[in-house]
């Protein structure tokens, strides 16, 4: 490999991972206030889709991310909303929420564009270059100090570590979820607008293909905290991005290898990391309660 | 909120006035009428179930009473939360600890109350500055910094109590605060507490031991069945008096202990440990709690020994059944709860009930009927179901070896005097008993030998009156002689 494909494939692997890296970071602050995101897969289609028609309408990426952020929000807070107040199944109501972010997007698709594949292909000035990658560095920055160093950071952590110690000081644990979820959702949403607004130049059906649970499995390679999680979002990057470098290649006799076979690589990295790797009891202890 | 100004007496930390308070049809607090003297050690004692957790609770804003009314300092006060308690500095430190195990010791204090500059951002350095004064004044010394987990029990209380002082605090409520600590740290705790007291708190202190109200407190207020049933001056009262009227009857608190008629031969070896239990006699394992006796008890062999285990609702009963089934749990291959008919084993309902029926009455469960849910039984009754199936019911006759683990938590005095008088019984018949507890005097009381255990080590041995709780407590804390 020359140096400028190693570059290359550098700089492949920080676009790619951005998506990962922000739904990773919003699945971070809701675990981290007890409440498990398994919604993250459908917040980020949800916000794909909102950014990739609000910079079709407006001409501005920022506008777009804006719609996105603000769709994964509000479709948090639906989610919040079975699992807080009314203490639904965290595990079942995630799934739940992914299958009405898969259902609903083709829906307004036909709705809005007449189809249900995807929207209007963006021009170059509607979508973004390299903005997200710095926000999203400068997000896991941010949510590092944040939970360290102030006082709605300290309380998030106890809402997912001992919510009990946490009422007992006279914080609402349930309050503090709610806006742990929004955020959430609002990171997960900023993730979506990356696929559709950065890497790709439109919305297409599921275009987010599992990065979801992708950015869930980095959360808990990286033991729910930030930094190691996003450097685990930029192992799962590299191997997509090398994935897209590798497609097109072949066995040694001439056969093409089916690129199938290829894509499937980051999954199953993610796989062996997750079986080989993590410990246990990392979790925060209220997690799910 | 009207003051009372024109008494010339200083008004009661505390007052509670005629409180009730009932969940569902369940009188939980009946009348409650209760004085706090400020700057006093002030015990609430009364068996589990007395209702000395639901007052301290209404006291603390956790729960709403039905009637009367709480008076603070002489302002009648109503909360709505405990967050209104804490603001009119109550504080209450709970059995099981309210603290986050990552997180280091500062954080848990001021958490709910950080000292905070702009954008949220909290001022470390002011609230360390308030801790150290605060530690300085009551010499209660903690490392800040260090992560909570890595603390010991009596450390993490400490943390408690500074958490209270923190949030200044004046009438401190404890929890049964003993339970998990060593003899050691137990008396540390009482020096800190008077000295609490002595600089102008008022505690409150809820507990089931009486030796700890007589050794600390200034006055008791006995809770029974919802209802107070007594006040004392400490020194006006003694153990007899105090257990007379949690039991609302004369109880006889020490069990004689006649010495065992003659030793059998070992019906239980572990060497691993390097003990054995001989028939005839009781085996008691003193030690905090995980210090290797869940894994003591996990290691022994089951079957032919009676078995009393450690968490009676996930080891010992099968809650939302009748508590027969209970009662026959782990036997009900045998006769006569049922027979084979054409090679299946059938249970014979019938029979299970009549058998138990004879047990409760032995026993003195209550209710009587078979046909209750076990989780429906207090403590002491479902303890007393374990015991009649463990130690009766092989054709009539003790088993060879009776394992009992922390046979008494969770159990009220009636059902302690008569477990402990079964486990001497038994013993005197030819039984050999382990005992495995974390009640220090349980093990005093009953034991022929003890054995402390620490670390998953025997690391001390003695022999019936051969040493006092001091010296065992010394092992306990892992203390080397």
């Amino acid at each position: 490999m020359t140096g400028s494909e190693i570059l290359e494939l550098g700089g492949s692997t920080a676009r790619v991972s951005t998506p990962l890296l922000f739904a990773a970071l919003g699945g971070w602050v809701s675990e981290r206030s007890g409440v498990i995101n398994i919604a993250l897969e459908g917040l980020m289609l949800v916000g794909a889709f909102a950014a990739a028609s609000c910079a079709h309408v407006t001409g501005s990426p920022w506008m777009g991310a804006l719609g996105g952020m603000m769709a994964g929000a509000a479709l948090a807070g639906v989610y919040a909303f079975t699992v807080i107040p009314l203490r639904a199944n965290q595990v079942v109501a995630g799934t739940a929420i992914n299958m009405l972010a898969a259902g609903i997007t083709p829906l307004l698709g036909a709705y809005l564009f007449d189809s249900t594949s995807g929207t209007p292909s963006l021009p170059a000035s509607a979508r973004f270059h390299s903005a997200p990658i710095w926000i999203g560095v400068a997000v896991v920055g941010l949510g590092w100090v944040w939970t360290r160093y102030t006082r709605t950071g300290l309380w998030v952590r106890f809402a997912g570590e001992n919510p009990e110690a946490l009422d007992a000081a006279g914080v609402r644990v349930a309050r503090v979820r709610w806006v742990a979820v929004l955020v959430s959702g609002a990171l997960a949403g900023m993730g979506g607008s990356s696929l559709s607004i950065f890497l790709a130049s439109s919305f297409s059906r599921d275009m987010t293909a599992g990065r979801g649970f992708m950015a869930l499995a980095a959360l808990i390679f990286g033991k729910w905290k930030p930094v190691p999680a996003a450097l685990a979002c930029l192992l799962f990057g590299f191997f997509d991005a090398l994935q897209i470098r590798l497609q097109g290649l072949s066995f040694g006799n001439g056969l093409p290898i089916p690129v199938q076979f290829i894509q499937v690589l980051p999954y199953a990295v993610t796989i062996l990391v997750l079986a080989g790797f993590v410990g246990k009891s990392s979790a925060p202890k209220a997690l799910g309660m | 909120m009207k003051k009372n100004s024109l008494e010339s007496f200083a008004p009661f930390a505390v007052e509670m006035k005629g409180i009730r308070k009932a969940f569902g049809g369940c009188v939980a607090s009946r009348d409650i009428h209760l004085q706090v003297k400020a700057g006093s050690i002030h015990a609430i004692v009364g068996e589990n179930g007395a209702g000395k957790s639901t007052a301290m609770k209404m006291l603390y804003g956790m729960l709403k009473p039905d009637a009367g009314e709480i008076w603070i300092r002489g302002e009648k006060r109503r909360w709505r939360s405990p967050q209104d308690a804490i603001r009119a500095g109550i504080g209450m430190v709970h059995q099981h600890f309210m603290l986050a195990g990552p997180y280091s010791v500062l954080e848990n204090i001021i958490l709910g109350d950080e000292p905070r500059l702009a954008l949220g951002w909290i001022d470390r350095k002011a609230a360390r500055e308030k801790l150290e004064a605060l530690s300085a004044r009551y010499k209660l010394t903690l490392p800040w910094d260090q992560e909570v987990a890595a603390l010991g029990v009596g450390m993490q209380q400490r943390i408690e109590i500074i958490k209270l002082l923190y949030r200044n605090a004046s009438i401190l409520i404890l929890d049964e605060p003993t339970a998990v600590l060593t003899p050691q740290e137990t008396a540390e705790l009482f020096v800190q507490l008077r000295r609490l007291r002595d600089e102008g708190k008022t505690v409150l202190l809820i507990t089931h031991k009486l030796k700890e109200v007589l050794e600390l407190s200034d006055e008791v207020t006995v809770f029974r069945g919802g209802e107070v049933v007594g006040h004392r001056l400490t020194q006006n009262t003694n153990a007899d008096d105090l257990a007379t009227l949690m039991v609302g009857r004369k109880v006889n608190l020490r069990a004689e202990v006649p010495p065992p008629p003659q030793l059998g031969e070992a019906v239980l070896q572990v060497p691993e440990l390097g003990f054995e239990v001989r028939a005839g006699e009781i085996v008691g394992i003193a030690g905090v709690e995980g210090n290797g006796q869940s894994e003591l008890l996990a290691g022994l062999p089951r079957g032919f020994a009676g078995f009393i285990p450690e968490d009676r609702h996930r080891e010992g009963l099968l809650l939302d059944r009748p508590v027969s089934e209970s009662f026959v749990l782990g036997h009900q291959r045998r006769k006569p709860y049922g027979h084979r008919f054409c090679g299946i084993w059938m249970l014979d309902r019938a029979a299970i009930e009549t058998e138990y029926a004879r047990a409760a009455e032995e026993y003195d469960i209550r209710p009587r009927s078979p046909q209750v849910n076990a989780r429906d039984l207090s403590g002491g009754n479902q303890q007393k179901v374990i015991f009649a199936r463990e130690m009766g019911l092989r054709g009539g006759k003790a088993p060879e070896l009776l394992v009992a683990a922390q046979p008494t938590r969770g159990v009220d005095v009636g059902a302690i005097e008569l477990i402990h008088a079964r486990m001497i019984q038994v013993r005197n018949e030819g039984t050999g008993v382990l005992l495995v507890s974390s009640e220090l005097e349980e093990v005093m009381a009953l034991s022929d030998r003890i054995l402390v255990i620490y670390g998953g080590k025997i690391v001390a041995r003695f022999a019936r009156g051969e040493a006092d709780e001091h010296k065992i407590g010394f092992y306990m804390g892992g203390g080397v002689a």
